[in-house]
């Protein structure tokens, strides 16, 4: 916009002030040009028509495209090497942050509750809670973080997904992806079926008998009482993503 | 007579303005996102001064109940506020600006000798180029203050994956404390930034658009800004 060079020789009184008027004009033109464009960018941007609900919903159609974007971008430093950090066990809360009841207010048949497998081969397995608990089981003191902003260092424990999918031979599954989880979040060292909660059977508000334990996820992905699990090559639905969260999720 | 002055590069001029509402949206989609685990206040000895932030300000500002759709926004605008600032900084330290910029040896006694002369307690200001003493301070400090934006940022957006982030701000906890108290720290600069720039007068502030200054030759020896 500028030439720094202009003024370097001293003009007359009246080119001088011409060359400011000249100067002024462009740049001011030029800063309400972009000014407007920018104003019209993000009132088009605010007033964006919201996704219709698929697998995921609720938020603006750019916006969604940016928290995908942004997931594929920071998915180059996931590693299953990157570990949570863990606590000991007296630091645990004793009193567990129970945020919602969504998914659990209907009545639990815990006698009767098997986890659903779908096989790639297209056969089903039914798993009681007792085949788990046979399982090599896992503790994990961690700190649970929720999107809302807060934090609890919590006592979970259960069996870790990879020796479950190890034990029930679903190791082609894993090509595939998970229950709205990528494949490398649900095979992280620390992602747990839990069945327990400080040493103590999970209570139905915090999802008995099974729940997903992810601490690589915000709380939001981390799911109460599992009825089955499926492996696809697409997306499932996922109730969060489609109130506007992000699919992903990651921590 | 009167002649051109050059002071801010297009470069200078086009971050400063870009900046500006990029770090507005983030500071409105932010409140979006803490609203929705408002734990911060001020407390001494019992006696809480300010709670961030009362109900009258969240419903004045339509605040309520909009997390996922502030962190949507968030999540985006954070690219730009990123990418704007790594232009900006690589730029000053390429050109070599950065010397006009950052805070020299005797800026922080000089910058005292400024506050004085802004109050009116003291007459006289000690000399200038482009910025003064207490300009340095500021505008490098803001810089910082966007870098430890994103760095905290991250320490909370990614805290396993960037655990050594988390680490650097002082646990997941503190992380968030600063970036919070950052924001605060962008309002109150940009208070002051806007009573200065009205106490400046016009030319100053045109320079921020147009790049260059009008100086009266005559009154050259009076003109201080």
């Amino acid at each position: 916009m500028s030439n720094p060079k202009e003024d370097k020789k001293p003009g007359t009184g009246a080119s001088v002030q011409k060359q400011i008027n000249r100067r002024n004009f462009i740049s001011f033109g030029t800063f309400a040009v972009l000014g407007t464009a920018a104003f019209g960018g993000w009132k088009s941007l605010y007033h964006s028509t919201i996704e219709t609900t698929g697998i995921t919903g609720g938020a603006h159609k750019p916006l969604r495209r940016a928290l995908n974007k942004s997931e594929l971008f920071f998915r180059n430093f996931f590693s299953n090497n990157h570990l949570v950090k863990t606590y000991p066990k007296s630091m645990a809360a004793k009193k567990v942050r129970q945020n919602t009841n969504i998914g659990s207010d209907s009545k639990l048949d815990a006698d009767n509750w098997r986890l659903q497998v779908k096989k790639l081969s297209g056969e089903v397995l039914l798993i009681t809670i007792d085949q788990i608990k046979a399982l090599p089981k896992t503790d994990l003191v961690f700190d649970f973080k929720c999107v809302e902003g807060w934090d609890q260092i919590q006592h979970w424990g259960g069996v870790r997904f990879v020796d479950f999918v190890e034990h029930f031979g679903l190791q082609p599954e894993t090509k595939l992806n998970y229950v709205g989880m990528e494949t490398d979040s649900a095979m992280h060292p620390q992602t747990i079926l839990a069945y327990e909660v400080n040493d103590m059977p999970l209570p139905v508000g915090h999802g008995a008998p099974l729940r997903l334990i992810i601490p690589v996820k915000y709380g939001i992905k981390n799911l109460k009482r599992i009825g089955s699990i499926n492996f696809s090559n697409h997306r499932p639905h996922d109730y969060w993503a489609e109130q506007g969260y992000d699919y992903y999720s990651g921590l | 007579m009167k002649t051109i002055k050059e002071k801010h590069s297009l470069i200078m001029r086009w971050t400063h303005w870009v900046n500006f509402p990029i770090l507005t949206v983030m500071i409105w989609s932010g409140m979006l996102i803490y609203w929705a685990n408002d734990e911060y206040k001020i407390t001494i000895f019992g006696h809480t001064y300010v709670r961030f932030f009362p109900n009258w300000f969240y419903n004045l500002l339509h605040i309520p109940a909009r997390l996922a759709e502030g962190m949507a926004f968030h999540f985006l605008f954070m690219w730009f506020f990123t990418l704007n600032g790594i232009f900006y900084v690589a730029y000053t330290i390429i050109s070599g600006a950065w010397r006009e910029l950052v805070p020299q040896k005797k800026s922080w006694k000089e910058a005292w000798l400024v506050l004085l002369h802004d109050l009116h307690i003291r007459k006289m200001a000690p000399p200038q180029n482009k910025y003064n003493a207490a300009q340095r301070i500021a505008y490098t400090a803001i810089i910082v203050m966007g870098i430890g934006s994103v760095i905290t940022g991250l320490a909370i957006y990614k805290p396993v994956q960037f655990y050594y982030l988390t680490w650097l701000c002082g646990g997941y906890h503190f992380a968030r404390i600063i970036h919070f108290a950052l924001t605060l720290g962008y309002v109150f600069f940009f208070v002051i930034h806007v009573v200065q720039v009205i106490i400046a007068g016009w030319n100053n502030f045109n320079s921020v658009i147009s790049g260059f200054e009008v100086v009266n030759e005559e009154s050259k020896a009076a003109t201080k800004e």
